[in-house]
C-alpha cells in the first residue's frame, strides 16, 4: 500500500462536476478526472460522491456503512430495524483490486423513517433530525461501525487507496449520476483509514477538501453543543456538519453560510458598503465558532447543487470551468481538460468567494433551447 | 531538426526523461504536443534549448531552470519558474498561483492573468535581475517579501478596476513593481511599499520590458510606452530590522 520508493510531491486533489439540467453519466469521467492528478495523492485515501444514483429508492435514506466485523454489522442492523423501516439491504458491490486490501464489510441500507418515531414525548423531530441523530449514534456508540453517507438518492464510496483504484474497486462505472465529486488524499495530521477518507457526508451534504482546518478544535466543540459528534478523526468532518447546521437547521442563505466559513478580515469588512458591512459583522459575531481557519479548497454538494470555496487568502488551488450546462471544479486545470478538452469559460476561484453551480429549475433547459 | 513528442496520457516522469534524453543527444528544439498537466517540464535543464509546449503545462514548470526558452501555447498551472536562474518562459494563456517564487534570474512573460503570490521573494544580485511581465491582472500577495527584480502588471484585457489583489508588496525590501494605470488603491498595498507615478528615470528599466512583451505577443510597443504607470518600491531595504530588537 505504501510505495516507499516513490517520491511524493504532496497535496490533496479534488474534482467535481454537475450537469445543471440533471443529465446523468457514469462514474468513468470523474475517475479519469481525479486520476489526472495522481501525484497529489499518496494512496492513503480516495473517494467519490454521486447524486441521482438510486432512483429506485429515491424516497429512502441510503445509508452506506463500513463494519469492522460481522458482530458490528449485527448490532447496527438490529438498531436500524428498530429505528427505521428497512426497504433494502445489500452488500455494496465491489471488485477485487490488487492494491486495495483490508477493506471493511461494506453494506448499504435503504431506510424510511416511521412517522411515529418523530414524536418523542412532547418533542417533535423532523425526519432529517431523526436521521442525523441515528448517524451520530452509530458513529459514536457502535464499535467498529461507521456511516459513510446517509442521504436520499446519493452515495459516498471511499476507502484507502488511490482514488482511481477505489473507483474501480467500487465499480463506479455501473452508477449513473448528475453530480460527481472526487478526492485523492494525502493525509497530513490524521491517519489514513477507511472512515477517514473523503468525501464526508451527512444527509445529502458531501464535502471533499484539500487543506487542513486549523480551527478544528473550536469548530468541533461548537458542533458538539448542537448535537454533532465528530468521531471520524479527520478535520473535514466538521465542514459537512457546519453546512447542515447553518443551511438546514438555521436556514441561512448560502451566501451567509459562506461568509461564516470564510469570513472577510475585519479590515476588509470596514471597507464594505454599510449594509454589507453590517451583515458581515453580524455573521462573524454570531457564527464566529464556525469560521474555518487554515488553508482549504473545498467542493460541497447536495441534491440541488455544487459549491466551490477557498480559504480567505487562497492557500489552496481551485480552477472552475463551464461547458454548456455542466460546471467543473478541480484542484488543477488538467483534471477538467482531461474530461472536457474544450470549455466555454475557465477561471480561477478567488479566496473566500464561493462559486455556486445550482441545478436549473425543471423546464429551464427546454426554455433555454427554445430561446 | 525538431523532435516532437506527443504527451497524451504520458506520465510526467516518462515525458521528462524523453526530453532530457533528446537534449543529451544534441537536440536543441523540441515540440511537446497534447500536454495535460504533466509536471516539472523544463526543470533543471541547463542547455540553451527551445521547448514549445502545447496544452496545459503542469505544476512547477521551469523550476530551477537555467537557460532554456519555453513557449506555452495554452495555460500553465501553479508554481511556474520556482527558483528559476536564467532562461525565458512565454505563456500565451494564463498561469496559476506562486509563479516566479524565489526567482533569481531570467524572464517570464504571461499574456493573460496570473494567480495569487506571484513573484514572492524574487531576488537579484549584480547582473542577475529576474523580470516578470503580466498582460492581465494579478491576485493577492504579488511581490510579497520581494527582494529584487522587476514585476510589471499591464491589466490590458479585462480592464479590472484594480490590476492587483490585496497585500501587494507586503514585506517588500528590494526591486520594483510597475502597474499600468494612473493610480492603485492604497488598501491594495502592503505597509512596506511606496507608490509613485513612474517617470523618465524608470524608462531604462520599463521600456525594454514593454517592448519585449509587445514584440512577443504582437502588440504596439509605442502604445504601451505611452501608458501611465505606477511604481511601487520598498520604503526600506530592511523593513523588519528591528522586529526582534525591542
Amino acid at each position: 500500500m505504501w510505495k516507499k520508493d516513490e517520491r511524493i510531491p504532496s497535496g490533496c486533489a479534488i474534482s467535481g462536476f454537475i450537469n445543471r439540467c440533471g443529465r446523468k453519466e457514469s462514474g468513468e469521467a470523474i475517475l479519469r478526472s481525479i486520476a489526472a492528478m495522481h501525484e497529489r495523492s499518496n494512496g492513503l485515501g480516495g473517494g467519490f460522491a454521486v447524486y441521482g444514483c438510486y432512483p429506485e429508492y429515491a424516497a429512502c435514506y441510503a445509508f452506506h456503512l463500513m463494519f469492522e466485523s460481522e458482530a458490528a454489522r449485527d448490532r447496527v442492523e438490529e438498531f436500524l430495524r428498530r429505528s427505521f423501516v428497512v426497504q433494502g439491504a445489500e452488500p455494496i458491490p465491489t471488485r477485487s483490486v490488487a492494491s486495495i486490501t483490508d477493506q471493511p464489510l461494506l453494506w448499504r441500507y435503504f431506510l424510511e423513517v416511521r412517522p411515529e418515531s418523530l414524536t418523542v414525548g412532547n418533542t417533535f423531530l423532523t425526519e432529517e433530525d431523526f436521521v442525523v441523530a441515528a448517524v451520530m449514534e452509530i458513529n459514536a456508540h457502535f464499535d467498529g461501525a461507521y456511516v459513510a453517507s446517509s442521504g436520499k438518492n446519493m452515495g459516498v464510496f471511499k476507502g484507502v487507496g488511490y482514488p482511481e483504484e477505489i473507483g474501480r474497486f467500487y465499480r463506479l462505472e455501473e452508477y449513473q449520476g448528475y453530480l460527481w465529486t472526487a478526492h485523492g488524499r494525502f493525509p497530513t495530521n490524521t491517519p489514513g483509514w477507511w472512515g477517514g477518507a473523503h468525501p464526508f457526508a451527512l444527509l445529502d451534504w458531501s464535502v471533499v477538501h484539500n487543506g487542513e482546518i486549523s480551527s478544528y478544535g473550536i469548530n468541533k466543540r461548537y458542533l458538539e453543543g448542537h448535537g454533532y459528534l465528530c468521531r471520524l478523526g479527520t478535520d473535514t468532518e466538521v465542514i459537512a456538519y457546519l453546512f447542515d447546521l447553518f443551511q438546514r437547521r438555521h436556514g441561512l442563505p448560502l451566501s451567509a453560510t459562506c461568509l461564516a466559513l470564510a469570513a472577510p478580515f475585519w479590515s476588509e469588512i470596514d471597507r464594505l458598503p454599510p449594509e454589507e458591512a453590517t451583515i458581515a459583522r453580524a455573521v462573524r459575531m454570531v457564527y464566529g465558532s464556525g469560521l474555518l481557519n487554515g488553508p482549504f479548497s473545498i467542493i460541497v454538494a447536495n441534491r440541488s447543487g455544487m459549491i466551490g470555496l477557498n480559504d480567505r487568502i487562497k492557500l489552496r488551488p481551485m480552477v472552475v470551468a463551464e461547458r454548456g450546462e455542466t460546471v467543473y471544479m478541480a484542484s488543477e486545470e488538467a483534471a477538467i481538460r482531461e474530461i472536457c478538452p474544450s470549455v466555454d469559460r475557465l477561471w480561477y476561484a478567488r479566496g473566500g468567494e464561493p462559486v455556486v453551480a445550482a441545478m436549473m429549475p425543471l423546464g429551464a433547459e427546454a426554455e433555454a433551447e427554445v430561446a | 531538426m525538431t523532435t516532437e513528442i506527443c504527451a497524451q496520457q504520458m506520465d510526467y516522469r516518462e515525458l521528462n526523461a524523453k526530453v532530457r534524453a533528446a537534449v543529451a543527444g544534441g537536440e536543441r528544439e523540441l515540440v511537446l504536443s497534447q500536454v495535460n498537466g504533466q509536471r516539472y517540464l523544463g526543470v533543471g535543464l541547463t542547455q540553451p534549448v527551445k521547448l514549445s509546449i502545447h496544452g496545459v503545462a503542469g505544476n512547477d514548470l521551469a523550476a530551477f531552470m537555467d537557460g532554456p526558452t519555453l513557449e506555452i501555447w495554452g495555460n500553465a498551472q501553479d508554481g511556474v519558474g520556482n527558483t528559476m536562474n536564467s532562461g525565458r518562459v512565454v505563456i500565451h494563456g494564463s498561469a496559476g498561483d506562486v509563479l516566479g517564487y524565489g526567482m533569481r534570474g531570467g524572464r517570464i512573460l504571461v499574456r493573460g492573468d496570473v494567480g495569487y503570490r506571484v513573484g514572492i521573494h524574487m531576488k537579484s544580485f549584480k547582473r542577475q535581475v529576474p523580470t516578470i511581465v503580466v498582460g492581465g491582472s494579478a491576485g493577492d500577495f504579488l511581490g510579497e517579501y520581494m527582494a529584487g527584480g522587476v514585476l510589471v502588471v499591464l491589466n490590458l484585457w479585462k480592464e479590472e478596476k484594480e490590476p492587483v489583489g490585496r497585500w501587494t508588496g507586503t514585506g517588500m525590501h528590494g526591486g520594483a513593481i510597475y502597474l499600468r494605470g494612473g493610480s492603485v488603491s492604497p488598501d491594495r498595498l502592503g505597509r512596506e511599499v511606496l507608490a509613485a507615478p513612474a517617470g523618465e528615470e524608470d524608462q531604462p528599466v520599463l521600456f525594454p520590458l514593454l517592448d519585449d512583451f509587445a514584440t512577443t505577443f504582437g502588440l504596439e510597443a509605442e502604445e504601451l510606452r505611452r501608458q501611465p504607470f505606477q511604481r511601487l518600491t520598498p520604503t526600506s531595504h530592511r523593513p523588519y530590522g528591528n522586529l526582534y530588537a525591542y
